[in-house]
């Protein structure tokens, strides 16, 4: 076993990148559930936008369109549920669930002929002389511009959801949905523009996965971080910089322990495979003895009728 | 009032699929008046305000406003318009705070910091004390209903409509709540009322339509009408007062001493040594505002929340420990508050609802085979004994009115021979006839040397059937008193005052 060969700052810039995916899906399930909407179908919007992404990027060779292409895959596909749900008014775990599937079978179809196929680099941002900072320069300031719009937009939900008055109508959607409809707001159009949102995000984590993470496309590649970000949202309480704080949990400790098994660590490979979504769950579990911060009306089918 | 009325409605007609909510309703009211609105459950009460209020589109007539046409599409345009309304059931969000909840309400809504401002000014210059940074879900009752006044006044409303304002409120809260809109009324605001607390309309409105089964069916002078008369008018036919001969108590069935227990929710009001005898023919009001301990009273005689050994006794036994089957099993039986969810199963038919509570003591069960035709016989004497309107047994509880399936919950345990009865508000939601037929049955069976313990918000229920009544406060019981000859000045004290006045100075 020999931990020096572990750099440090390769690591700390690693799990940023290992986070950024999760950091997108979950935050976009977040201002979902703040409707009052539980769509467990991130894990199949994310392998959508992966494929659509792909695809754009190396049909096009820009990757700038692919990760465009891939947010507006994953709001089409998210519309889907928004008429499963908001208008046939089906289960929303059921139909979250037939997303997945579909998601994830749809988007094995649309891939078969870019098995293999390397898609074009997106380029680092340039910050100039910031770059050449020893240790802070490779750490924060050597990644693409998807990496800090996703930072940007943790910022933006948390401060919109704060001290807009958008934020609140959608908070105030997802309390009680009866007493926003009594005031007059228009509950169906707001969640599904909720919808809307967070499939564009969970499109945006996949494509960030096979454009920048991996970067390749293979079936199934998104390996259950649309799920991890399900149960992110849940143990963050609803609150956008927790859930930021556990997506780099989650992504340092991946990275931490491809970077073990490299290093020979005598651990079995699947203890430490298992680690993340073992301590992620855990140290959430602990932060989260808030139960009451759900959303009220989250996961109810909201009926005008009475 | 011979000037242009403040709003006009007429020929209003709305039909649902199988029923008309309204039938050619005209009203008219008039700058600073205090009109009420009366009638039954399902007289169409809150489909008219609904359509003033924008949520509801009529089928025809029209409404006029100062004279000029108004069509509100929803209620965004009616509150432009200067209509207010304030929800019988509270359209807050708990999870906010007054001032987000009152910002939810208002179309160009200032920054919270100014609205804060504005809010406090309000709050005192109509002497509703409020503090704008506390979490909805944290307020009284009454609390909450001064946010939805405060939404409603700082849009300068000229029509205030108001369902059910006061039935959730203290004597001296209904007190403050009458002074704030008489107040209202001498500044020119029009206020549209509803309740069936006839003696509150006699006190405060101007005057009053009466609407039957979607139709106008009189108006008066609340000042010089009687309660009974206008009762009468409402019913369409002649009511009869709950009658009592005056019985001599028995022995004492229910001994409670000194019963503590921990609320079982997070937000609940532990009860603290609540001590109190009741005897065989005897019914106990129980008075107190909500969430002072009347939920947990209930689960503790019901056997939901079973407390220490001792605390309760039965005939002289201890049922401290045992759960509701043994209980109902003895006849201690009780019906909850919450008609959908706890006292019914919501998704379930009324007969799968009469085999839930009935099944122990009515033999509706052996030897773990569930026997469906008894529990259907037994389901439809429940309808027929109580008047439950309802195509049939074999109907979801749900799809009941709100005072159906209180007559169905009610009658399902009177009909099951109860030694105890514990109810909790046995008359909320449900109109005048169908009020008094409960309060009849609960006093028949007192009649029958039954204890009763009656848990309810409505003093005026409480003094009528009540042969000792006591209030929770804090969850304590009050010393009980005989029912008769006590004041409302008493029962105030009683209940502890008005609450929440503190707040705002804090």
């Amino acid at each position: 076993m020999d931990l020096s060969v572990i750099n440090p700052v390769l690591f700390v810039a690693g799990f940023l990148v290992a986070a950024t995916p999760l950091i997108f899906a979950a935050l976009g399930e977040l201002v979902v559930e703040r409707s009052g909407v539980l769509n467990l179908g991130v894990e199949g919007m994310m392998i959508i936008g992966a494929i659509c992404g792909f695809a754009t990027a190396v049909e096009t060779g820009s990757p700038i369109l692919g990760f465009f292409a891939a947010a507006v895959g994953g709001a089409v596909l998210s519309l889907l549920f928004a008429f499963l749900t908001q208008i046939t008014l089906a289960n929303q775990v059921a139909s979250g669930l037939a997303l997945t599937l579909f998601g994830l079978g749809f988007s094995a179809l649309l891939g078969q002929r870019y098995v293999g196929v390397k898609p074009p680099r997106l380029a680092e941002v340039n910050f100039g002389p910031l770059h050449d900072i020893p240790v802070l320069g490779p750490v924060l300031f050597s990644h693409d511009i998807i990496l800090y719009l996703g930072l940007v937009l943790v910022a933006a939900v948390w401060a919109g959801l704060k001290f807009t008055r958008a934020g609140l109508v959608l908070r105030a959607v997802g309390e009680n949905h009866d007493a926003a409809h009594a005031l007059g707001y228009k509950v169906v159009r707001i969640r599904t523009l909720a919808i809307m949102f967070g499939g564009a995000c969970a499109g945006l984590g996949g494509a960030y996965i096979s454009l920048i993470r991996v970067p390749q496309w293979t079936e199934g590649m998104t390996a259950g971080v649309g799920w991890i970000a399900l149960a992110l949202v849940v143990f963050a309480s609803w609150k956008p910089w927790r859930l930021l704080l556990g997506a780099y949990l989650f992504g340092g400790i991946t990275q931490l322990q491809l970077n073990l098994q490299g290093a020979g660590v005598a651990i079995p490979v699947e203890y430490l495979a298992m680690s993340p979504y073992v301590i992620t769950i855990l140290v959430l579990v602990v932060l989260s003895a808030d139960k009451n911060a759900a959303p009220a009306s989250l996961g109810r089918t909201f009926h005008a009728s009475s | 009032m011979t000037d242009t009325p403040l709003l006009a409605l007429s020929g209003l007609t709305k039909a649902y699929p199988g029923v008309v909510a309204n039938d050619d309703v005209s009203l008219r009211i008039a700058p600073g008046e205090v009109h009420a609105l009366l009638g039954e459950n399902g007289a169409g009460k809150s489909t008219l305000v609904k359509m003033i209020y924008g949520l509801v589109k009529p089928d025809s007539g029209k409404m006029e406003m100062n004279g000029t046409t108004f069509a509100p599409q929803e209620p965004r345009d009616a509150r432009a318009a200067g209509v207010g309304m304030v929800f019988q059931h509270f359209s807050l969000f708990d999870a906010l705070s007054v001032a987000e909840n009152i910002a939810l309400g208002m179309e160009n809504a200032p920054k919270l910091r100014r609205l804060s401002h504005q809010i406090r000014e309000v709050s005192e210059a109509y002497g509703l004390p409020l503090s704008p940074d506390r979490i909805v879900g944290d307020l009284s009752a009454g609390e909450r209903q001064r946010v939805e006044i405060i939404r409603c006044l700082l849009q300068d409303p000229k029509l205030l409509i108001m369902d059910e304002p006061t039935s959730v409120l203290t004597p001296q809260e209904v007190e403050i709540l009458f002074k704030t809109l008489r107040k209202l009324s001498a500044e020119g605001t029009a206020i549209l009322y509803i309740s069936h607390k006839l003696e509150e309309i006699r006190s405060l409105c101007d005057s009053a339509t009466i609407l039957r089964l979607g139709r106008v069916v009189g108006h008066c002078t609340p000042a010089h009408t009687t309660a009974r008369e206008m009762a009468e008018m409402m019913v369409g036919s002649t009511l009869k007062t709950p009658t009592r001969a005056g019985k001599t108590p028995g022995k004492v069935v229910l001994d409670i001493n000194r019963l503590s227990a921990k609320s079982p929710s997070a937000f609940g009001m532990p009860l603290r040594e609540i001590t109190v005898q009741v005897r065989a023919g005897e019914v106990l009001g129980i008075g107190g505002v909500a969430g002072n301990g009347q939920d947990e009273l209930l689960a503790a005689l019901s056997g939901e929340a079973p407390c220490a050994s001792g605390m309760i006794a039965f005939d002289g036994q201890d049922v401290g420990p045992l759960g509701p089957t043994a209980r109902r099993k003895l006849g201690i039986l009780t019906a909850p508050e919450e008609r959908l969810g706890h006292a019914a199963a919501p998704d379930m038919t009324l007969v799968e609802n009469a085999m839930l509570t009935g099944a122990a003591r009515e033999k509706l069960e052996r030897r773990g085979m569930l026997d469906w035709p008894a529990a259907k016989r037994f389901a439809e004497k429940i309808i027929e004994k109580f008047d439950v309107r309802t195509p049939g047994s074999a109907n979801v509880a749900r799809s009941l009115s709100g005072g159906n399936l209180q007559k169905f919950v009610i009658g399902r345990e009177v009909l099951q021979r109860p030694r105890v009865l514990v109810v909790n508000q046995p008359t909320w939601g449900v109109d005048a006839s169908a009020a008094a037929a409960i309060r009849q049955a609960l006093l028949d069976l007192a009649e029958n040397d039954a204890a009763v313990i009656v848990i309810s918000q409505d003093l005026d229920e409480l003094m009528e059937i009540s042969d000792l009544f006591a209030a929770l406060n804090e969850g304590r019981l009050s010393e009980p008193r005989p029912a008769q000859g006590l004041t409302v000045e008493e029962i105030g004290l009683m209940m502890g005052g008005a609450h929440g006045m503190e707040v705002a100075h804090v």
